[in-house]
Parts: structure tokens; sequence; C-alpha cells
């Protein structure tokens, strides 16, 4: 679950690290009114769970209340890059002297946690990282022992002398935020050195593993906050995953990787997949049911592929399943069904038997993909 | 021989009476795999049709000389029933339980170290040895006995191209699901120094997703310690870019995970790419009559 900025400062200052005066505002005026409180010199910055907010126009720096009110005014009415917008977060103007970055995410190659801090920040920190990776100092932080003195001064050795002692002492605080709370990536760009030689965070990037929000209540709450399409609600609600892409061949599988499988062979045969949609291990009449309610609610599906590998569920409940679904769904395009693995020939016979109109039978996973395809394009010339 | 489970495997179920544990345990044990016990806490002295139950896996293992085990607990539960397994001793350990938070991961794989105990998993099918034993919900009926060993990251494309394979005739050493969270035990890396030593294993499949940089490892590994062939296969093609937060992640990287710089890396380091599963079990066709 990504944080937005505001909610993952909350965490930072509630483990202790200082920050910037800065309130959340929901409308116009309460941005007006905070701004006036800061002085008028505020920056007004659109609350997403994305990046790319400075390049993006997100941000707006202020010299009086009214053009926070302004600023609010556009980014709550138009939304960020396609996403709506609930709040913004005005943020009093600091002075800075210097611009850093520094991260504290999991590292998968090593099965630990990886510290990062970069002697230049601002916006373009994957471009520092290229081209002068002598820039970012890394440190792997072992679960066990915790982030120690001699990595923190490590990592902050190649600072400008006076913003050492201050990152020293946050980095500490970022990795209790990360441990605590169950974060997976905690990250801050930039980390601003001050003229009265504080060092704070001027930005953060919070992700909470989703696994963990058993153990933060509070956490898991936030949840609500956060926009969500219907469809992709009502596939959830269900255990499926689903998510929408800009294609014309709609795609049900089982099982994560044999879906993106299914959709690679799509676009060889010269198909655009419309979605991802993984049924899950079990594939039952009712799971099946919603995925096509789901898949066909998608105005541009010029036709459907289930692809289905009968691993425990044998292939005759899998064939079952799908007809039931279709009992309950009047589906207006073809729908090409392949069948494999356990029991898949008693399958594939049910389904034939069944001569259901809507139903095109297919034998391997390549022939589905070009048939679909094939009635995907058919349906366009209709 | 194949590696990790075979004929000699003595296995303990942990979470043996829950549902899903029941039904696997049983559909292991008629594969044939030798189950000599169970545990849940509080059901000591009970059975599962036959197979006897223990408090603690460190009683289980001392009653009826278990050396593998498999974890079917829920997952706020899962890393402390991966320690008790590694303390009581077990060579092996398959943890099929999914949605266990990274941070107790990370710190059990760390205690994993030099323990002498072997993680496959978590959130993983298990593994196979085709004839021999059945450890986790791999469909033993379309694998094969064979020459090939299968290590993948994910859960019904592995079945898929197995059955591929056995489709065309071509048997399996062992097939490992090693499961696709981004803190795990065995990875490619591991599972092909094992099958290159493993004397009934002539090539090895390497199934791989988009995300992280496990497949560029296993490139570089292949191309520089393993003698037999491989072939491997990439999902993710036309995935969609994941909404991305932070620039952490591509930072340590290097890459953006993505399948063709995954394939890129393994053609690089002379292995064979399949398309789709089907040319997968072809190539490895080809490559064993070669």
């Amino acid at each position: 679950m990504d944080l937005y900025e505001h909610q993952g400062k909350e965490l930072f200052a509630k483990h202790g690290i200082a920050l910037a005066e800065s309130a959340v505002a929901r409308t116009p005026e309460e941005a007006r009114r905070a701004a006036e409180r800061m002085g008028g010199r505020v920056a007004v910055k659109v609350q997403v769970q994305t990046g790319g907010r400075g390049k993006g126009g997100g941000i707006v720096l202020t010299k009086e209340p009214q053009e926070a009110f302004d600023a609010a005014e556009r980014l709550l009415h138009q939304g960020f890059n396609g996403t709506p917008v609930t709040r913004v977060l005005v943020e009093k103007l600091v002075d800075i002297r210097g611009e850093f970055y520094c991260a504290i995410t999991l590292d998968r190659s090593a099965g630990t946690y990886l510290a990062m801090v970069s002697n230049e920040g601002g916006v373009d920190i994957e471009e520092i990282s290229r081209t002068s990776p002598e820039a970012i100092r890394r440190a792997n932080v072992h679960p066990v022992i915790g982030m120690k003195g001699y990595a923190v001064r490590y990592l902050a050795g190649h600072l400008p002398a006076d913003a050492k002692a201050g990152a020293a002492g946050l980095l500490p605080k970022l990795y209790e935020v990360l441990t605590a709370e169950d974060a997976t990536l905690v990250e801050v760009n930039p980390l601003a050195l001050l003229t009265d030689g504080t060092v704070i965070p001027l930005d953060a990037k919070v992700t909470i593993d989703d696994n963990a929000l058993y153990r933060h209540p509070e956490l898991a709450a936030l949840r609500s906050e956060f926009p969500v399409d219907p469809t992709q609600a009502r596939a959830n609600e269900q255990g499926l995953q689903y998510v929408k892409l800009d294609g014309e061949v709609g795609i049900i599988g089982n099982g994560a990787g044999l879906v993106m499988s299914t959709l690679d062979v799509v676009s060889q045969a010269g198909g655009k997949p419309a979605n991802f949609l993984d049924v899950g291990g079990g594939a039952s009449a009712d799971s099946m049911a919603t995925s096509l309610e789901v898949v066909l609610s998608d105005p541009q599906v010029r036709s459907v592929l289930v692809n289905i590998f009968g691993g425990i569920t044998r292939g005759e409940l899998v064939a079952q399943g799908i007809l039931e679904a279709l009992k309950r769904v009047d589906p207006k395009v073809k729908i090409v069904v392949r069948l494999d693995g356990t029991n898949a020939e008693e399958g594939r016979e049910i389904l034939e038997r069944a001569a259901h109109p809507t139903l095109v039978p297919a034998a391997t996973m390549l022939e589905a993909a070009a048939k679909a395809v094939e009635l995907a394009n058919a349906g366009e010339g209709a | 021989m194949a590696i990790l489970i075979g004929g000699d495997t003595r296995l303990v179920v942990q979470g043996i009476t829950g549902r899903e544990g029941t039904f696997h345990t049983l559909r292991n044990r008629a594969y044939g795999t030798n189950v000599v016990a169970g545990v849940t806490p509080g059901k000591s002295g009970q059975d599962v049709e036959g197979i006897p139950v223990f408090d603690t896996v460190e009683e289980a293992a001392g009653a009826t000389g278990a050396n593998a085990g498999l974890i079917f607990v829920p997952a706020r539960f899962a890393a402390d029933a991966i320690y008790e397994a590694a303390d009581a001793g077990l060579g092996l350990v398959v943890c099929i339980t999914e949605n266990i938070p990274v941070k107790d991961m990370a710190v059990a794989v760390a205690y994993l170290h030099g323990s002498g105990t072997t993680l496959v998993g978590p959130n993983c099918p298990g593994l196979i040895s085709p004839g021999k034993a059945n450890v986790g919900i791999i469909p033993g009926e379309i694998c094969s006995p064979g020459a090939v060993g299968l290590i993948s990251r994910s859960g019904t494309l592995t079945y898929q191209i197995v059955n591929e394979l056995t489709q065309r005739g071509i048997g399996q050493s062992t097939c490992v699901g090693m499961g696709g969270d981004p803190v795990h035990g065995i990875g490619f890396v591991e599972a092909l120094e094992r099958f290159e030593a493993d004397p009934q294993t002539e090539a090895v499949v390497v199934i791989g997703e988009i995300g992280g940089s496990d497949e560029e490892r296993a490139a570089a590994f292949i191309r520089d310690h393993v003698s037999k062939p491989v072939v491997a296969y990439v999902a993710g093609f036309s995935a969609p870019p994941g909404k991305r937060m932070g620039h952490a992640g591509a930072i340590i990287t290097g890459s953006s995970g993505t399948a063709q710089a995954k394939a890129d890396a393994f053609e690089e380091a002379g292995v064979r790419v399949g398309r789709n599963p089907a040319e997968v079990a072809e190539l490895m066709r080809e490559t064993l009559r070669g």
C-alpha cells in the first residue's frame, strides 16, 4: 500500500523526525487559510500515490494565500495524471542550502534491506544513478542487527560536512519507520540541508507491506482514503486479481504466471490484451462467473480468452464452472476456452456436448490465442 | 538421484489437521511420499488417516526420524513454523503458505543462513521428484520421471510447461517451485548448483517472470558454472508497467526488471529462450536430441 506524502510524514513525525510545518487541505479555502497561517510562502503539493509530481505540475510554489487557494482549486478539480485528487498538502517554504536523496528498501537479491544515500538529490535520481553512480553510497542492513553506527557513518560520509550530523541522526529513525511500520520502502527525495543547519525530509514515499497490515489496524484503516475503481473493487472482493489494459482481447486465467504468459501469447498472435485477470487456483463456477462479468464490463472487449490449467482442480469441474457461469452472464462476444492439465479431456468433452453458442473450444494456448485475436478483429469490422 | 527430495524423504507436515494440510498430505502420500508425521499444537496423540500427530516438530522428528518439513500453517504463524522446523534439525523445509509479511521472511531467511536447513518458498507450490516423492501441491499426474530439472517462480505456469514436457515424452528429475515472494529460500542459483551436481539431471528448464533480478543472476551463474544445457522462459513481455512509487528499486537492480532485459540476459549467457510454453518444450526436445 503506497501512502500519500502527508501520511508518510505523519509516520516520520511519530518516530521523532523533524519536518517543515505543513497542513492537509481538502478544499481551496482550507489551503488558503493554511497558507495564511504560514505567512503566504508555501508549497501546495498534490497528494497522489505516484511519483512525477514535480515534473507534472503537481507542486506549486506560492507567495501569497490567494495563490495557494488557486493552486488547490486547480489540483482538486482537475486531478493529477488521470487520478482524482481529494487533498493537497500545504507546506511552509524553507530556505534550502543543499539537496540530497536517501532511501531504505528491500534488496530482493540479498534478501535484506538496503540503505542508500546520494549526495546529489532532486528529481532525477535514476539518472544520477546511471551517470554518476559514485554519488550514491549503499549499505545492506541486516534485519537481525539493524542499522548500526558504522553503517550510518559510511552512508552519510560523503555528504557536505555541515549535513553529515543531521543526516546521521535521521537515518536510524527512517530505519525505525521501515521496521516498526512494516514498510518495504521509505524514500526521501529531496533530503534537504536548510540554512539553519538542520536536515529534514521535504518529501516522503512510504510503501507498507500489505501482508503486514493485520498488525497495523491504524494503517489498514487508511485503505479507504485511496481512490478505487469500482470494477477493480468488485474483482478484489472475490479474490480476483484484475488489471485493466487498453486492448480488445479479454483474458481470464488461473495463476499470475500463466495469465502473464497468456497475455504474451495473445500479443505474439497480433492482438492486444484488454486486461489481466487471475481467477486464482480453483476456478469455481462462482469465481468464473464474476470473472466473466468483470471482463465483459469493459466495453472495448471484443473476444474473451479463458485459459485454465487444471491442476488440483480437475478439468471437468472447471468446465462445469464455465457452463454454470454462462447461465448467470449473457456475453455478447465469443469466448474461446482452452483447458489443459488434469482431466482436461473430460472437461473439453463436457464443453463440446453443451455446444454453447458463445463458446469456442481450442486445444492449445497458441491456437486459443490465434482464435481469440481473429474473433476480436472480426468483431471490429462488424 | 534427483535433488532435495527422493525415496529417502521422511516428511512431517506442519498444520496437518487444517483443511488444506489434510487434503495435500493425503495426496502427497497417495503419490508415494513417505509421510511419517504431522504437527498441530494441542492435537498430539491424534492421527490423520494413520499419520501420527505431535505437538511439536522436535517430538515428531524424534519419534519418526522425519528429515523434511512441509508447512501449511496460516501466514501469521508461518515464520515461527520455519524456525521450529530448522531448530528440530530438518534438512529441508517447504513453505506453501502465502501472504507472509516481508519483514518476517527477511529475519527467517537470515536465521536459516548456515543452519543446515534449506528452505523452499514461501508462497510456492512445493517440489516433486517424479516417481519418488511429491512435497507440496504440484499435481503429480502431469509429471513423469526423467532427466530434465526444472526451477520456477510460478505455479500454474510451471504446471503448463511440465505438462508440455511430459506430452513430448520428456520426463523430469525434480521440479522445484521456488515461489514468487521477494524474500525466499532456494532460488535459481541454488537449484542450478544442485542440478549441475545431480547425475540424473541432463538439462534444466528455468522459468522466470518480470520483477527483481533473479533471472539476471541466474544467467550469470549459468554462464560461469553450469555445463548442462539450460532452456529458459520469461513471462510478462506484455504486462503493464507497474505503477511505481519510488525509484529505489530501479537504482538497486540497475534495470527495470522487464521481461526483455531478462530474456536478453539469458541469451547473452548462451541460454535458449522459448517464446511460449510449447516452444520451451520444443527447444528442450531439440537440446536433448542434439
